[in-house]
């Protein structure tokens, strides 16, 4: 057994795959289904039994954690989403498919695009050995090139995908990504109107070969106000719709790329015509597994057992018109904290939910440092410009023009430029903030009662993070 | 027509390669890159099998027309014989074959042998990049600090300064000699350096001798006035006897202009013969501007000693340069050996690295090729600049994500330098910017308990994970001297 534990082990770091916290903590333990149940690491034990949540359209009783087929796992380790020469590795997602039925996640959730175009047949494949009313399969039209737009080419998609996923009728069919494209009004039309193809889902919803018809979102939000209008106007009826939601986009979506719209409006458009929603994204792309250590201490804080990431998921699934949270889970350790922390879930509380409120402030750095510039602080014997730093930093987010990653900016290169070329004309880079050694001599001076190094830690680590990613280069 | 052709092809390759030895930003880089590696030496040295065939296969078409378009050296000549005014200057000179076979065997053994310094110093490309790097790269860092001054002015971003700073004296003294005698003797005579030393030249000329396509004077036409000789920069025609040296030929075309008579043209058919001429290229006067350069970077790196002083800020010394039992070479070449075997000293990678480590060696065996220090700033963990450009494969190239795993070299702890101990004050920004994670933080007191957080905590690298990137030697607050500094490894290795 210690073998078997080694060896995978090696295999998820030498494959390169993120290592947030709750994943470290859980690689000593793993292998056959059963060593969840054997860890002593809480946060990938089930307490109870997977909340469950029912779809009021059709009465689907459906698991609040709905597996994303879209990063499985590849031989060699990796997901099929940064490796994309490996092959699937069928016997591991077959095994995490039996884990998640097991422990009754019911919702699988794929593309014709995912994993290259292999991710539909590796999930059929898997789940053809579970009685087919055991779970809920959701795929999607998906609309990535223009030469599949054609109404014979989009029939093939959806009669390939009951192929590949050796079924005769899907449960949940998407219009995938709703409002992509330079031009979202154009790109829907000829993708899902002009050719005629919307009607003929509606055509085959009624042969039972759909059961729920609905979209994923994201992008230009007059596209989804449009589509909700003819909800509204009894053009098309929409079972159910899938957004992003997670605790940074619910109200800083918009501030952070403007072609975003606050998942909080999305949601509560979906609530108010009582339309079932579907959650992606509840990590941001795992960029809310990974937090800067600074932050992610304020959760263990909190919660202590539990893992980073399950903040994220415990936050998307709160809302009651949430049917189901997708998360991509690529290693075994992923689902098993994903289960333990649905079974059952515990919604967030109102003190919880403002703490993540904060907790995303200081994410998109945007909290201000009350630093006056009095120099009483000055000078620091290690020749840090103190107050230079702190305007600079200041000064960017008074501005709006701090560069972050989340939500794909797509001003983030200007950001980021101006965010470095700023910083170094500001303060020189002797004497910036990678200089302070934490001595903090300049502690016991500050009017304000600013921990002046843990903020130079802070601000450095944030300059470091830019530094290192961009675009370019 | 061929002239015009020529003219242009060269002026679109001498802008270029100038700009990618002169673009500290690395915008160009992507788009610039192969002309570096279209040099003859260079694609040699890299087994670039593709692009010396092809050079060698070109040669044998149309003649040396490598040294008219390609090399920037050779163009660069050319644009300074132009600069001349003096009509119908030049005349036939018979080729100098031992001082050129000579030269080139001279060059192949000293390869061949491994004595950098004598290939480096003849290679047509290194010697241009050379030039460059250390003459004009100054002058065009201190006009973009300039802009960058007045961008910030405008609270634009568009250009950001940059630090102008002196990496080598002796490869400046190297580069501003070579530049002063081909300067004089293109002046004087033209292609006369190409002909008589460049080693390059002279292996082209082999082929060259019996190329395809010839310049060629019809003899029927020509009525010996000697027109073509007096414009031929490489001295190659004979026109009294209606014959050319297509060694030293190098297909610019100006003859062919010249002739009153169209008595020459670029053909395969034997019976004419043809000619070279001289002229060249249009651009500015390089000259004294590039002397004043010299001077100028000379004095701005004394200048430059003074750090500045604000009434509240502690003054900050200068890093000094650790002794360095091994010397440091950029992660992807791979070894100390590979480096001394493949690189030619064009200074590429020295002018393109935007952090200030790579330098060229002052050490006599591996004199001008690249080494590496941390006094400017660190070998960091995105960049991968100079194994992007290298056109020699003395740095290999290297993807981002392999970056952080090469073993250049590893730290050494310097008890007598480190603030806790010299200071009495905790301090662990070693180890807190270690990109690896390799340095942790342990008590001085080796009986103290480390979860206390007063005792004094010194750090401790381990070896096996330190990659040698140079980010604790580069932030170590001791100052002048760091008290952890990286030894290079002779030869990489992947951890």
């Amino acid at each position: 057994m210690k073998t078997i534990n080694r060896r995978d082990f090696l295999k998820i770091f030498s494959g390169g795959a993120v290592a947030s916290s709750a994943l470290l903590a859980a690689c000593k333990e793993k292998d056959s289904n059963t060593s969840a149940a054997r860890t002593s690491d809480k946060s990938l034990k089930p307490r109870g039994k997977m909340t469950v949540r029912t779809n009021n359209i059709t009465g689907d009783k459906v698991s609040i954690l709905g597996y994303g087929m879209m990063r499985l796992p590849v031989i060699g380790g990796a997901s099929g989403r940064e490796n994309s020469d490996a092959d699937i590795d069928q016997e591991m997602v077959n095994r995490q498919v039996d884990y998640a039925l097991e422990h009754g996640v019911n919702y699988f959730d794929t593309s014709p695009a995912y994993c290259q175009g292999r991710s539909e047949s590796a999930t059929g494949i898997a789940l053809k050995r579970h009685k087919r009313d055991t779970y809920y399969i959701a795929t999607k039209l998906s609309n990535f090139a223009p030469d599949t737009w054609s109404r014979a080419e989009s029939i093939k998609m959806f009669e390939n995908s009951l192929k590949y996923l050796q079924t005769d009728y899907v449960d949940y069919l998407l219009l995938h990504g709703i409002g992509m494209g330079d031009d979202a009004l154009a790109t829907f039309n000829s993708r899902y109107i002009d050719n005629g193809i919307l009607d003929w889902l509606v055509e085959q919803k009624k042969k039972g070969r759909i059961r729920n018809l609905g979209f994923s979102y994201h992008g230009d939000v007059k596209i989804y106000d449009m589509l909700l209008k003819w909800h509204d106007e009894g053009k098309y009826k929409w079972d159910f719709v899938q957004i992003e939601l997670n605790y940074l986009d619910w109200s800083y979506a918009d501030e952070i790329n403007p072609r975003n719209t606050d998942a909080n409006y999305l949601y509560e458009e979906l609530r108010k015509r009582k339309i079932p929603a579907v959650i992606m994204e509840p990590l941001l792309g795992g960029r809310l597994a990974n937090l800067p250590t600074y932050i992610a201490k304020k959760l263990k804080q909190q919660r202590p057992e539990d893992s980073v990431a399950s903040w994220a998921f415990r936050y998307a699934g709160t809302p009651e018109g949430v049917l189901t949270v997708l998360s991509g889970m690529t290693y075994m350790e992923h689902l098993q904290e994903n289960v333990a922390t649905y079974s059952p879930l515990e919604p967030i509380t109102k003190d919880e939910d403002k703490m993540l409120m904060s907790i995303a402030d200081e994410i998109y750095n945007l909290k201000t440092i009350p630093c006056n510039e009095c120099n009483y602080c000055m000078p620091c014997p290690y020749g840090l410009n103190i107050p230079a730093i702190f305007s600079h930093f200041n000064k960017c987010i008074n501005d709006g023009v701090m560069p972050n990653r989340g939500t794909k900016d797509p001003e983030y290169e200007k950001h980021r430029r101006a965010y470095l070329v700023g910083y170094d004309r500001s303060v020189p880079k002797l004497r910036q903030a990678d200089h302070c050694i934490g001595c903090g001599q300049c502690n016991e001076h500050c009017p304000q009662r600013i921990n002046i190094p843990k903020e130079m830690q802070r601000i450095d680590q944030f300059t470091e993070e830019v530094r290192r990613y961009s675009d370019k280069i | 027509m061929l002239r015009k052709i020529r003219i242009t092809l060269a002026t679109v390759m001498f802008l270029g390669i100038t700009l990618l030895f002169l673009d500290f930003t690395g915008t160009l880089h992507s788009w610039l890159g192969w002309m570096a590696k279209l040099q003859f030496w260079p694609a040699f040295y890299a087994l670039n099998i593709g692009v010396v065939v092809g050079i060698i296969v070109l040669t044998m078409l149309l003649g040396r027309i490598y040294c008219s378009v390609i090399c920037p050296l050779g163009i660069m000549q050319d644009i300074i014989a132009k600069r001349r005014k003096k009509k119908n200057r030049f005349s036939h000179s018979p080729e100098k074959r031992i001082l050129r076979y000579g030269v080139l065997f001279v060059f192949l053994v000293a390869a061949v042998a491994g004595v950098n310094i004598i290939v480096s110093l003849l290679a047509p490309y290194s010697s241009y990049g050379r030039m460059v790097g250390a003459l004009l790269l100054p002058i065009y860092q201190w006009s973009n600090n300039l802009l960058a001054l007045a961008a910030e002015h405008a609270d634009s971003y568009a250009f950001y300064s940059t630090d102008v700073w002196l990496r080598s004296g002796i490869t400046l003294a190297i580069a501003a000699i070579t530049f002063i005698i081909i300067a004089i003797l293109a002046w004087r005579g033209g292609r006369t350096y190409c002909n008589t030393i460049c080693p390059v030249g002279t292996i082209l000329s082999i082929f060259a001798r019996r190329s395809l396509f010839k310049i060629r004077i019809d003899t029927d036409k020509c009525n010996s006035c000697g027109l073509c000789a007096r414009n031929c920069k490489a001295s190659c025609i004979d026109s009294k006897n209606h014959e050319i040296d297509y060694s030293r030929c190098v297909v610019c075309g100006d003859c062919i202009e010249k002739c009153h008579h169209g008595a020459l043209s670029l053909s395969r058919n034997a019976k004419a013969v043809p000619t070279v001429k001289k002229d060249e290229n249009p651009d500015t006067s390089r000259r004294s501007f590039l002397l004043a350069t010299a001077m100028a970077t000379t004095a701005a790196a004394t200048a430059s000693a003074q750090a500045k002083l604000d009434g509240g800020l502690a003054e900050i010394e200068e890093k000094e340069i650790p002794h360095r039992g091994t010397p440091i070479t950029p992660p992807g070449s791979l070894s100390a050996q590979n480096m001394a075997q493949h690189c030619t000293s064009c200074q590429l990678c020295v002018s393109a690295c935007p952090n200030g480590v790579l330098r060229p060696s002052t050490n006599l065996s591996t004199l001008m090729q690249p080494t590496m220090s941390y006094e400017r700033g660190y070998c960091r963990p995105e960049c991968t600049r100079c194994s992007d450009l290298c056109p020699t494969g003395a740095i290999t190239k290297i993807g981002k994500d392999k970056k952080s795993s090469i073993q250049i070299g590893h730290a050494v702890w310097i008890r007598k330098n480190c603030i806790p101990v010299t200071d009495g004050k905790q301090c662990g920004n070693c180890a807190r910017h270690c990109p690896t994670g390799a340095i942790a933080m342990v008590p001085l007191d080796k009986n103290a308990d480390p979860k206390d957080r007063n005792t004094l905590k010194i750090p401790v690298v381990n070896t096996a994970v330190c990659i040698g990137c140079g980010a604790c030697e580069n932030l170590c607050p001791s100052r002048p001297l760091s008290a952890i500094y990286v030894e290079g490894h002779e030869v990489h290795r992947e951890i």
